[in-house]
């Protein structure tokens, strides 16, 4: 029984009488979803030990951003009930969240870009092992 | 009574009923924490951009590799997978303290809210132990020709590339941003986590004096809620960029 009368903006309440299944259902789906990112973490660990390919380990990193998130949506959705919410309160929500999508391509190119920068023009600090291949061209035809 | 037929029968927009079809007081709280989640995206992405620009990062599973009591043992992700499960528990006694606040059930209410209460602490006790252990546990570095003992810091990190030095592998100094991205960003979630473990012992007081019983409804423990599922979310965000990639 769902005895709410919280305001009479209100115009129907979302079912609520179900039992807790399904909040245990969602609870063991993130629980495992942990688990497999820690085994993929592990895994990506155990790969630097030797030599790593280094797109093997980039697809494993992409792997456990997704898994990431599943879990974000399972919480959000379930957890959060936005998932019980109506179209337009959903919509609010998300659609401004699409900046990110912006956010993340923009910043994270900038700073690949400053990589590239430091490393072709910055020749007081010592070029790592791990040096981008821009720099060792430009060394080379020094 | 079907949603869906609900939904498509009702003029949202004429006036009269919330358009969004809940109170002003969640509308605000989903607001906030939209507002809250771009902060969090900010910064993180920062430690992102900084982190692309540099030839060598510190590799989490080499920083973060320490338990509590077990010594010097190497245990990567161990312990942070520990809180990440601590504060997945809590958020079910959440969501759980919401669904007996759905049924009216006071006494349910008040036992996960103090479960709930429980697992902020825990999680702000691992947090403190996770902190204090890279603040003061020194490690080998080779500063300008010499071996110093660092720990890691906001303006030191020991978790540099690694140079022969008297025929033996040696850390040099790694890029600074390691550690205020690391000590800011987790420090900003903690102080999430205990804002909400404030809120959680408030919203349990005021279910223990029958204020929400007066009101008829428990829709001040779904709003807590709705903040402690976000700290929750955050984390899983925390996990990732600082120890799984």
């Amino acid at each position: 029984m769902s005895a709410q009368s919280s305001s009479p903006e209100i115009t129907f309440h979302p079912e609520h009488s179900g039992g807790t299944k399904r909040i245990w259902n969602t609870f063991w789906l993130l629980s495992a979803l942990t688990i497999v990112e820690l085994g993929i973490g592990l895994l990506i660990y155990n790969m630097h030990k030797g030599h790593p390919n280094p797109s093997l380990i980039l697809a494993f990193k992409g792997l456990v951003c997704i898994l990431t998130l599943a879990k974000a949506y399972y919480i959000v959705s379930i957890f959060m009930h936005l998932g019980d919410e109506i179209r337009n309160m959903i919509m609010t929500i998300v659609v401004p969240l699409c900046l990110f999508i912006w956010f993340i391509i923009a910043f994270l190119w900038d700073g690949n870009s400053w990589l590239t920068l430091r490393n072709r023009y910055n020749k007081t600090v010592p070029i790592e092992k791990t040096a981008a291949p821009a720099a060792t061209e430009k060394g080379a035809k020094d | 009574m079907s949603t869906a037929a609900v939904q498509k029968e009702t003029k949202w927009w004429s006036g009269g009923r919330s358009p969004f079809n809940a109170s002003y007081g969640k509308v605000m709280m989903w607001y906030f924490l939209m507002s809250d989640a771009f902060t969090f995206g900010a910064f993180l992405i920062s430690y992102g951009t900084i982190r692309f620009s540099q030839n060598f990062w510190a590799d989490p599973n080499h920083v973060f590799n320490a338990f509590p009591l077990a010594g010097h043992a190497n245990l990567p992700l161990a312990f942070v997978s520990l809180m990440t499960f601590i504060l997945i528990a809590s958020s079910v006694t959440m969501v759980l303290a919401v669904h007996e606040g759905h049924n009216m059930n006071k006494k349910g209410v008040e036992k996960y809210m103090i479960l709930t209460i429980i697992g902020g602490l825990a999680f702000l006790s691992c947090q403190a132990w996770e902190w204090t252990h890279l603040i003061t546990g020194h490690h080998e570095v080779l500063v300008n020709g010499q071996l110093e003992q660092w720990g890691t810091t906001v303006s030191h990190n020991p978790w540099g590339p690694e140079v022969l030095f008297n025929g033996k592998e040696v850390a040099t100094p790694g890029p600074i941003a390691f550690g205020g991205y690391f000590f800011g960003i987790t420090g900003f979630h903690g102080f999430h986590v205990f804002s909400g473990v404030v809120i959680n012992i408030i919203m349990y007081l005021k279910t223990k004096m029958g204020h929400f019983d007066d009101r008829g409804h428990y829709e001040m423990i779904e709003k807590a809620g709705l903040y402690w599922h976000f700290v929750d979310l955050v984390w899983v965000f925390v996990f990732l960029c600082f120890y799984l990639i």
